[in-house]
């Protein structure tokens, strides 16, 4: 797992997966139920080999999108292509190549582990072998049990053993790790980064922000049927060109107007009482504060740089909608 | 897809026999219902009326359970079973796979028709060993035809029904609360003869007593030819298209309770 956000943030800048043929097109993608717009119109592209994840609060529409994609629902307006094919009549020969985790569905009552990747293997031309499979979502030791005795988490993992055992190209995850402790969402992790290994295309859809940034290529956000911002989890709604906030406490003998000339203009008030420079060359300006400072003899206990977060940035992107639900 | 819906079956069957509740209400419910009634009315030399002159209560027993036995799977059980996945979303699950939806209902089909079959062995047989029944030679082709269009009849049927279930937890109760009234007016748990002819006349309307009057003339020994109730089993296939009908318009693979 040193596939970091550097990296793909690198790799997304440059021509090699520019030019992948996509995997997942929309244009225009338009849903309604009655009178409300749950899908307001929306363009996207997923490219072979990436994990693209499909950020936003409850209720923005982004299961609706997904079961579009999937070909459970019919759309209102738009072209949505999916592997070649239109998902709203496409047949057999195309789910064949498509695994789906639905966001919610119970194991098979009455069936084992391996029982229930028997069944599904049976449903598919090419199936993965089954006991492979069920090493590779880490349930080896729980073939034998009962899908309905096992743990949420190890229930996920069936389900994503499941969506696997067509041996498909392109995986739908809905919401796959909601309602998980931070160690099952932590492995469910791994099972999804060990199919990137595989070569898989991955759409997921999630309002984790870690889970995006950990896992994602590339991402869109999602807020109230429309996409509101893409980009890498580096480069989401600007974060890349965002200024770092330095704060400090001054001892309480100076003031911000005893700041060196350059950092004066970037001084504002900070939290309880402190002083925050918003600082686009952060390295420069802390130099020049640090050298400030001890050229006074005077230490910055509380100093603090901070950088926004992803999630910092989704809530500015999706906060004034987020309240719909 | 035939291929499919049988490796389907195969499972279904499977987890069928791991669930007690449908063991109870398919299985033993029937055999439970044999043993009381047979031993309630079927003494020596109690006699019901039926076509042909008057047979032994234990035969005319052993027919009405068989119909009970072929309900309970094909529609009961069926409902209940079909209506939990669908609602746990494992028939959305399975139609993302590439099975197609005529495997997944014929699967199930196949399920309850030889849960059916079987049944009616089972209560054949201990009406045999139990109360002395014969076993049929001469109708046994038409007692066969007759589980086999009534079993396919009821799946239609409980589908249609499944359709009208929002919730899992109400399956059964729903079913019940249809089934035991019918049960009564339609000559399984009573003697038809016996009913007041208005009630007699409200079951005619309903396929449980073409269901249970179909494998009477079936089994009853005064029956002549080869036993087919022919008016009878068209009754019972034409509620089943009817079933049909509706389940093919308003079956949803979706959880509909969500």
């Amino acid at each position: 797992m040193n596939s970091t956000g550097q990296e793909r943030g690198a790799d997304q800048a440059g021509t090699a997966s520019a030019h992948a043929e996509p995997v997942v097109s929309v244009r225009g993608l338009v849903k309604c139920y009655g009178s409300h717009e749950a899908v307001a119109g929306i363009d996207l592209e997923v490219r072979r080999g990436e994990i693209f994840a499909f950020l936003g609060p409850n209720g923005a529409g982004k299961t609706t999108t997904v079961e579009i994609l999937e070909g459970f629902r019919q759309r209102t307006h738009g072209q949505v292509c999916v592997l070649g094919h239109d998902p709203a009549t496409a047949g057999g020969a195309w789910r064949d190549r498509v695994g789906v985790v639905l966001q919610e569905s119970e194991p098979e009552p009455g069936l084992s582990v391996r029982e229930c990747l028997a069944l599904y293997a049976g449903f598919y031309k090419g199936p993965r072998d089954i006991d492979e499979t069920i090493a590779l979502v880490g349930l080896a030791g729980k073939a034998g049990t009962l899908g309905t005795r096992l743990s949420g988490g190890q229930r996920r993992r069936l389900d994503f053993a499941l969506a696997l055992i067509g041996d498909p190209e392109l995986i739908f995850l809905d919401e796959p790790t909601t309602g998980f402790d931070p160690s099952a969402r932590r492995a469910a992790w791994e099972v999804v980064a060990g199919l990137r290994q595989l070569g898989k295309t991955i759409f997921l859809t999630t309002h984790y922000m870690d889970e995006a940034e950990y896992l994602a290529d590339r991402i869109a956000v999602l807020s109230a049927g429309r996409i509101v911002a893409r980009g890498t989890p580096r480069t989401l709604g600007g974060r890349d060109h965002m200024s770092t906030a330095i704060t400090f406490t001054l001892p309480a003998e100076l003031q911000a107007r005893d700041l060196p000339e350059g950092l004066r203009p970037l001084a504002g008030a900070g939290p309880g009482g402190s002083t925050a420079l918003h600082s686009e060359s952060p390295l420069v300006h802390l130099q020049m504060l640090g050298n400030w400072a001890i050229g006074r003899g005077f230490d910055l206990p509380d100093l603090d740089v901070h950088r926004p977060t992803l999630e910092e940035v989704y809530l500015s992107l999706t906060g004034s909608t987020s309240t719909k639900d | 897809m035939i291929r499919m819906a049988l490796h389907q079956s195969s499972y279904d069957l499977r987890a069928f026999l791991r669930n007690r509740q449908s063991q109870f209400f398919t299985l033993a419910l029937p055999v439970l219902f044999l043993v009381i009634l047979g031993s309630l009315f079927g003494g020596k030399g109690q006699t019901t009326a039926a076509s042909g002159g008057r047979i032994h209560t234990s035969v005319y027993y052993v027919s009405g359970i068989m119909a009970l036995g072929v309900i309970a799977a094909c529609f009961g059980n069926l409902v209940a079973s079909v209506t939990a996945q669908r609602e746990r979303g494992v028939l959305k699950r399975r139609r993302a796979t590439p099975v197609p939806a005529t495997a997944i209902i014929a699967g199930r089909v196949v399920t309850a028709v030889v849960i059916a079959v079987v049944m009616s062995a089972v209560v054949l047989g201990i009406g045999w060993a139990a109360y002395g029944v014969h076993i049929p030679g001469r109708t046994a082709f038409a007692l066969v035809v007759t589980v086999v269009i009534g079993a396919a009849s009821f799946c239609c049927l409980g589908y249609a029904l499944t359709c009208l279930i929002r919730n899992e937890d109400t399956a059964l109760p729903t079913t019940q609360a249809l089934l035991l009234p019918l049960y009564f007016i339609s000559g399984v748990f009573v003697a038809v003869s016996i009913l007041p002819h208005w009630l007699a006349d409200v079951g005619e309307i309903f396929p449980v007593r073409h269901m249970a009057d179909a494998l009477l003339v079936a089994y009853n020994p005064h029956t002549t030819g080869l036993g087919f109730a022919g008016q009878d089993l068209l009754i019972v296939a034409a509620w089943g298209a009817a079933g049909f009908l509706i389940a093919v318009r308003k079956f949803s693979w979706l959880p509909l309770g969500r």
